[in-house]
């Protein structure tokens, strides 16, 4: 098999055409119970689920070159770009598990969190009817399936975070996470005897490699790592999710913490696992470290492990309603 | 880079070694996580002609319906294959499967069906969900839609040169084991540096 190139993504002007959202189209925010957001989210998951992050593709050509030619390695790094490609010219989803749905929502005073909720689940309902979504969300016991990706028994999915917030400008940021890649997140309780991990940084770098070991290839490898080191249980979990939001190539805005992240990303591409787990040197992306505050008795380390298919992306709209999509 | 086409024969997959990359031809028949529990608990006769010799893929795919009553498949790449160690060496022994595409590998129980049927696990790009489906050239039919739901329906498909590596082959090899197994001793190395 040939390299393939790194992908060009089709113009921008291209995906405006085929948009959702009228041209010209904006929000009165100064008249927020007005404002309907179902379109421009619906239009913010079609371009999520087809279209990769430039950062992502650009980590993923750099794995290849990193990677001996004509390797199975390599071969399975093209076969991904391949993907990419194709997934942005037919504006198909990248990956058959368009996963859970997670947003985050930051909008100023006067919104009603009511209604955008009400927005954001017809978005979610409108992709799911057009193929953009795999109806994901089923019965936990029964696993049965309604087919709309809404939560049957309450409203906890499509997962939304709001925070009211002191801009004049509405943020609504999505990821779509994978089924295969969530599985094999892990929390670790510190000090942990058997990895010999102390409740410091050192023993953090220990639970991450770990994690990666026992993870292999099944999270879909070359993943990017979202870690959280403190908080109680739950808040740990959601903010080693939130942590994989920062972009590529984004250092860590605390120097310790952007040290052990470069580290760590050496060590873990020391692993032997590679793409897929067929062995090679590209085992992650990239790692992203987020310290919070914990009980003085409690030390947890969460992971998330976001795959390769890493999907997400922010609608954006300023002050005077223009919306943009990064 | 080997083609293989279903029907498959004993021989033929005898021949292949871990690490062989195959192109995939004919019948391969979706099923994963109720598929699988179903076919053990339930050992249905009507799968027999649709499995015998033919392959298995552990996918729920993203399907598109035409308005005259057909499928197509939007984005189809692989599922893990593990959540269904349990069960697939049954399946493949009560059905004589001659393949199993998945990602991420199986287990010991499954390792030894192959090698007992003659059967290999062939490994997907995981997430390369529209190069996949692009190789899926036809929806031939589609069992359990109702009572499963779409992604672990049973859909029966035609595909061309769908790419594969043999991660596990039927004399009991496994790539899967051979990088676990040294990803674990350097990570023993690496947590013993300061």
């Amino acid at each position: 098999m040939s390299s393939c190139p790194i992908p060009d993504l089709t113009p921008l002007a291209t995906v405006e055409a085929k948009s959702l959202l009228p041209k010209d189209w904006t929000a009165d925010l100064s008249a927020p119970l007005g404002v309907d957001l179902t379109v421009a989210v619906t239009e913010l998951i079609r371009r999520t689920t087809s279209r990769m992050p430039q950062d992502i593709i650009d980590a993923l050509a750099a794995g290849r070159d990193a990677e001996v030619e004509g390797s199975r390695s390599a071969n399975t790094l093209d076969t991904m770009l391949e993907n990419i490609k194709l997934a942005d010219e037919h504006v198909a989803p990248l990956c058959q598990d368009t996963g859970s749905v997670i947003f985050w929502v930051r909008h100023p005073f006067g919104f009603s969190q009511r209604l955008l909720r009400q927005q954001l689940r017809a978005a979610v309902r409108e992709a799911t009817s057009r193929s953009w979504l795999r109806p994901n969300c089923v019965e936990a016991l029964s696993g049965k399936n309604r087919g709309d990706n809404m939560d049957p028994f309450g409203e906890h999915h499509p997962v939304i975070h709001f925070e009211e917030w002191e801009k004049p400008e509405v943020s609504v940021q999505i990821m779509l996470k994978g089924g295969g890649s969530e599985n094999v997140g892990a929390q670790y309780r510190l000090p942990d005897a058997e990895l010999g991990a102390g409740r410091d940084l050192g023993g953090v770098r220990k639970c991450v490699i770990d994690a990666v070991t026992r993870a292999q290839g099944q999270g879909c490898a070359p993943g990017i790592l979202g870690v959280a080191i403190g908080g109680d249980r739950v808040t740990s979990f959601e903010m080693s999710k939130e942590a994989v939001l920062r972009k590529l190539g984004t250092p860590n805005p605390d120097p310790k913490l952007d040290a052990m992240e470069q580290r760590l990303t050496e060590d873990l591409n020391s692993l032997g696992i590679g793409p897929m787990g067929y062995g090679g040197h590209t085992t992650v992306l990239g790692v992203r470290l987020r310290e919070l505050y914990r009980h003085p008795a409690s030390f947890y380390v969460s992971i998330s492990y976001m795959c390769w298919s890493s999907r997400r992306m922010e609608l954006h709209l300023d002050a005077a309603g223009h919306p943009s999509f990064s | 880079m080997k083609r293989l086409t279903t029907p498959i024969s004993e021989a033929d997959i005898r021949e292949l070694k871990v690490g062989d990359e195959v192109l995939l031809n004919g019948r391969v028949v979706l099923s994963r996580d109720m598929g699988h529990k179903y076919m053990v608990e339930h050992k249905p006769e009507w799968l027999r002609p649709l499995l015998e010799e033919s392959v298995i893929y552990h996918c729920g795919p993203v399907v598109a319906k035409h308005e005259d009553g057909t499928y197509s498949f939007v984005a189809a790449g692989p599922t893990t294959s593990i959540r269904e160690e349990p069960y697939e060496a049954t399946v493949l022994e009560t059905y004589t499967v001659r393949g199993v595409i998945g990602k991420g590998g199986m287990g010991p129980k499954t390792s030894a069906g192959l090698a007992k049927v003659g059967a290999c696990y062939f490994h997907a790009t995981g997430g390369a969900g529209a190069l996949l489906a692009e190789r899926v050239k036809r929806v031939v039919d589609v069992k359990m839609l109702e009572e499963f739901g779409s992604p672990e329906a049973f859909w029966i498909v035609e595909v061309e040169d769908f790419p594969l590596v043999v991660s596990m082959d039927s004399h009991g090899a496994s790539l899967h084991a051979e990088v676990a197994t040294a990803s674990q001793a350097r990570a023993k190395e690496l947590m013993a540096q300061k």
